[in-house]
């Protein structure tokens, strides 16, 4: 396996307009005769969906919820990040590119994040043209707040509801090339292999979750758009339904998978309550602007926290670092509330928590303007715990919440199978091994409005793709395999639930694989993880009939990749021995408990090649230089 | 707390259903309505009985997915709240709950207490959008929305599209869904343009779709677990009033 990053040569903000230019078209009456499938309807599906029919082309989009519009991204609080330069505070499309490079712990490609900065203008625009409405300020401009990891205030927002509101866009679009016929949408539909022809990706095989049935789909390219698998965990702020199952099909049938150690744990949460939970509620990383970190300066302290008075509290984030204060990128939000709660002076019930208090700010901008802000995550709030947050401060801890490694892609955002292309979460590209808040809808957007409909065209303008449709053995074969498969997994005759196994593997992957990381942990998580899928296939319960509606059935086959990729991931957090951003090796770090990063050995991406059922993956690096930033320890104090 | 439930039975839309009672021993104040829920069929898998088919998937009152009649009311007692928002603080030892499917004759059912609600994403595709292709766009500041009416779009905006208003509503009527979008586009310079097209292409949808008429009952926005207002009804009702005047 190659890894070509097709990075254009030349000065960084030139590449992506030359590689514009290079880049072959495809003559207007030429595209009808093209299909594009399309699975996942969320930020970047429903909008490369949308833009490649404006184009021409004949789309088949696809999602497994009964409606495009409850794609994951309709969960994202907080904003999305621009390069405008309203407020005049300093910034610029190379800032941008910066602090998102900077953020990511300098484990990203230059030459992608360049044109993230350079297309997030032209996002803005677009969604306020489709009827976003963006909070807006008296005069009628468009209102900024600021975010983690930065110093200027660039994000964009609608009030704690940006995702909903930005993918309510992109549907709309999406539903407007659906009415004009120009795409057909499959709900309720999950892609559950990838069929390649000739060593290009040339279709899918789903099933109708209604029906049952399997079902053949051809095209002339495939574009995941299936987002993150922060399930692994089974607790992440991520939906039920968030699963690997499309990407690590396509990784088993030739697609590598780049970086999978990079987990997100966001420091915002609300606190896990007991063993019933199903999933964990982010609070927006927007809250950081105006609410203040604490916990108590003593260990124990089990005063409520109105009767502690400002002396006797630690704002551990503002004390150590004081530059960014509360607003620290997420990686170093988490782990220091993790040594607050190692320390003994976490709070809550469980002491695995700490606070959020608004009192400050109610008393500097007051009640109703903190309501304006963040009335609707409050609310959240108060349904899940029954507090109040106007009253008493929130408590917060980290949870699992977004994946940056995903299937590797190069510039063109293709994977390594021909055909095949990867946007948003589910790519690996453009974060590192960190992302910053507000920059993931950004680059779901940027993939899909901005950067697909091009490289698309290029491929497929200069691809010899000869005429293959759904009776092509290799569909035959591929959708033999999904029926064994299915009926394998009905047929155990087990009797414990696919929900409990999938509890086990999180349980090991959070203990072992989670915000602190170890070589002997992780070893223990690799020698886990297997028995816990061998106990799967030998136990698992999965009632009713493959041809109906089959909620366990669904589950069951998203746990059972889980358990797979689980191990994957284990295994890249083993290999890559350094911290950098969200991975956290324990044996790598600085003195004052930073991440250490070992640029001489792990300045690379690490894509992993598959080489069939019980042999070891191939790890392949794609070196990573930096023309442009200067690479340093990133500091924040 | 032990806690009786009553739970709607259908294995497809043709099949005859019932409500079937089961029995949830353990449960804690801090679970949800629907952790409960998965607690009953984590044991009815292990049991090798059919779990109860029920939709949810954010849990955290964004995506619009789930969608239960608790005790009669569209997504349970809580005001304001989606049904996975509701927790089991609200409910003691020994209740008795009832837990139905939302019905609508446009909302088909699917299994149990799920249902299908792509008549809402035909009604939308019918005109709830604005016309512009992706790169057509000026620069944002360009098109100038005073705070107010960018607030009051964002109310309508807020709508999750789950149907809770149609199923409260003794008339299934999808008013406040098309409403709220309606709205939404109305009060904004962006949706002006196509605003008559909108509106008739968007009520003739629904009313194809076999949604009922709006009597003014209000259950709608008593149901609506986002809050959306009622006046964007009487918003809509102006809307086609000046459409169907206006229209060739």
């Amino acid at each position: 396996m190659k890894l070509e990053s097709k990075v254009p040569s030349g000065p960084i903000e030139k590449s992506w307009d030359k590689h514009r230019f290079d880049l072959k078209l495809v003559n207007p009456a030429n595209k009808r005769k093209f299909k594009v499938l399309v699975v996942g309807t969320g930020l970047a599906g429903s909008s490369a969906a949308a833009s490649c029919a404006e184009l021409g082309y004949q789309v088949e989009s696809f999602c497994i919820q009964d409606s495009p519009r409850r794609a994951h991204s309709i969960a994202a609080q907080g904003g999305i990040n621009a390069a405008k330069n309203y407020p005049n505070d300093g910034d610029s499309v190379w800032r941008l590119f910066y602090d998102t490079i900077k953020g990511g712990d300098f484990r990203a490609r230059e030459a992608n994040v360049y044109r993230l900065a350079q297309v997030s203008n032209a996002i803005i625009d677009q969604c306020v043209a489709q009827g976003v409405p963006f909070a807006r300020e008296y005069g009628g401009t468009l209102s900024n707040r600021s975010f983690g990891g930065a110093q200027v205030s660039r994000t964009f927002y609608a009030r704690g509801q940006t995702g909903q509101q930005l993918l309510l866009g992109a549907y709309s679009a999406l539903m407007r090339q659906v009415g004009a016929g120009a795409v057909k949408l499959h709900a309720r539909s999950e892609m559950l292999d990838l069929v390649v022809v000739d060593g290009a990706a040339r279709g899918v095989i789903t099933r109708d979750l209604v029906t049952g049935r399997i079902e053949r789909h051809w095209g002339d390219a495939v574009l995941l758009c299936t987002g993150g698998y922060g399930n692994v965990f089974y607790l992440s702020t991520n939906a039920g339904a968030c699963n690997v199952t499309a990407t690590w099909r396509a990784h088993k049938r030739g697609a590598a998978f780049a970086n999978p150690c990079y987990t997100q744990i966001h420091p915002t949460c609300v606190p896990v309550a007991g063993d019933h939970q199903s999933k964990l509620t982010l609070m927006s990383e927007s809250l950081r602007n105006d609410g203040r970190v604490w916990v108590p300066k003593k260990k124990g302290d089990a005063r409520k926290p109105q009767d502690i008075p400002e002396d006797e509290r630690d704002y551990y984030l503002e004390r150590k670092y004081p530059a960014f204060g509360n607003l620290v990128p997420r990686d170093i939000a988490s782990r220091a509330a993790k040594q607050m709660a190692d320390d003994g002076r976490g709070v809550g019930k469980t002491g695995l928590s700490v606070y959020l208090d608004f009192k400050d700010a109610i008393a500097r901008i007051g009640l109703d303007k903190v309501k304006e802000k963040y009335g609707n995550l409050f609310d959240m709030y108060r349904h899940i715990t029954d507090e109040n947050p106007y009253e008493q401060p929130m408590r917060i801890y980290p949870a699992v919440h977004y994946t940056m490694g995903g299937l590797w892609v190069d510039y063109n955002l293709m994977t390594t199978i021909p055909g095949l292309f990867c946007l948003g979460e589910a790519n690996f590209s453009d974060h590192g091994a960190n992302r910053l808040g507000a920059s993931a809808l950004m680059q779901g957007l940027a993939d899909g409005y901005f950067v697909l409909p091009y490289t698309l065209g290029g491929y497929l303008a200069g691809a010899k793709l000869p005429k293959v449709t759904a009776d092509h053995a290799a569909f035959a074969q591929a959708e033999n395999d999904v029926v064994m498969r299915t009926r394998a997994l009905l047929g155990t005759g087990g009797k414990k639930a696919p929900a409990a196994f999938h509890r086990d593997l999180g349980r090991v992957m959070w203990d072992n694989v989670g915000m602190g990381r170890n070589a002997k942990g992780l070893r223990e998580a690799l020698s886990k993880i297997p028995e816990i899928r061998d106990a799967f296939w030998k136990g698992v319960s999965v009632v009713g009939d493959a041809a109906d509606f089959n909620q366990t059935l669904e589950r069951a086959g998203r746990v059972a990749d889980f358990l797979e990729f689980g191990e994957l991931l284990a295994k890249d957090a083993l290999a890559r021995e350094e911290s950098c951003g969200g991975h956290f090796r324990e044996e790598h770090q600085t003195p004052d408990g930073e991440a250490k990063r070992d640029d001489e050995k792990f300045a690379h991406v690490a894509a992993w090649e598959y080489n069939g059922e019980g042999k070891e993956p191939t790890r392949h690096v794609e070196p990573l230089t930096f023309d442009n930033v200067h690479i340093a320890q990133r500091n924040y104090a | 707390m032990n806690i009786t439930l009553k739970v709607w039975r259908q294995k497809n839309a043709d099949a005859p259903g019932a409500l079937v009672e089961y029995n949830v021993a353990g449960v804690v104040p801090e679970m949800s309505f629907l952790e409960m829920l998965d607690a009953l069929n984590e044991r009815l898998v292990a049991e090798g009985q059919d779990p109860v088919a029920f939709d949810s998937d954010c849990r955290e009152g964004i995506c619009g997915m789930c969608d239960l009649v608790i005790d009669g009311q569209a997504h349970g007692p809580d005001k304001e709240a989606t049904t996975c928002q509701l927790h089991m603080r609200r409910y003691r030892d020994g209740d008795v709950v009832t837990v139905e499917p939302f019905r609508a004759k446009a909302f088909p059912i699917v299994k149990d207490l799920c249902v299908d609600r792509s008549a809402f994403d035909r009604v939308q595709a019918a005109g709830g959008f604005v016309s512009i292709n992706t790169g057509n766009a000026v620069d944002g500041n360009a098109i100038l929305i005073p705070h107010d009416e960018a607030e009051k779009a964002m109310d309508a905006a807020a709508c999750i599209g789950c149907g809770a208003c149609v199923a409260a509503c003794p008339n299934a009527s999808a008013m406040l869904f098309v409403a709220a979008k309606v709205s939404q586009y109305a009060l904004l310079p962006q949706g002006r343009p196509e605003r008559e097209k909108r509106v008739l292409a968007m009520r003739e949808a629904m009313d194809q779709e076999g949604f009922g008429h709006c009597t003014n009952e209000y259950e709608c926005e008593a149901a609506c677990p986002k809050g959306i207002k009622v006046s964007n009804i009487a918003r809509l009702n102006r809307e086609y009033l000046r459409a169907a005047l206006t229209s060739d």
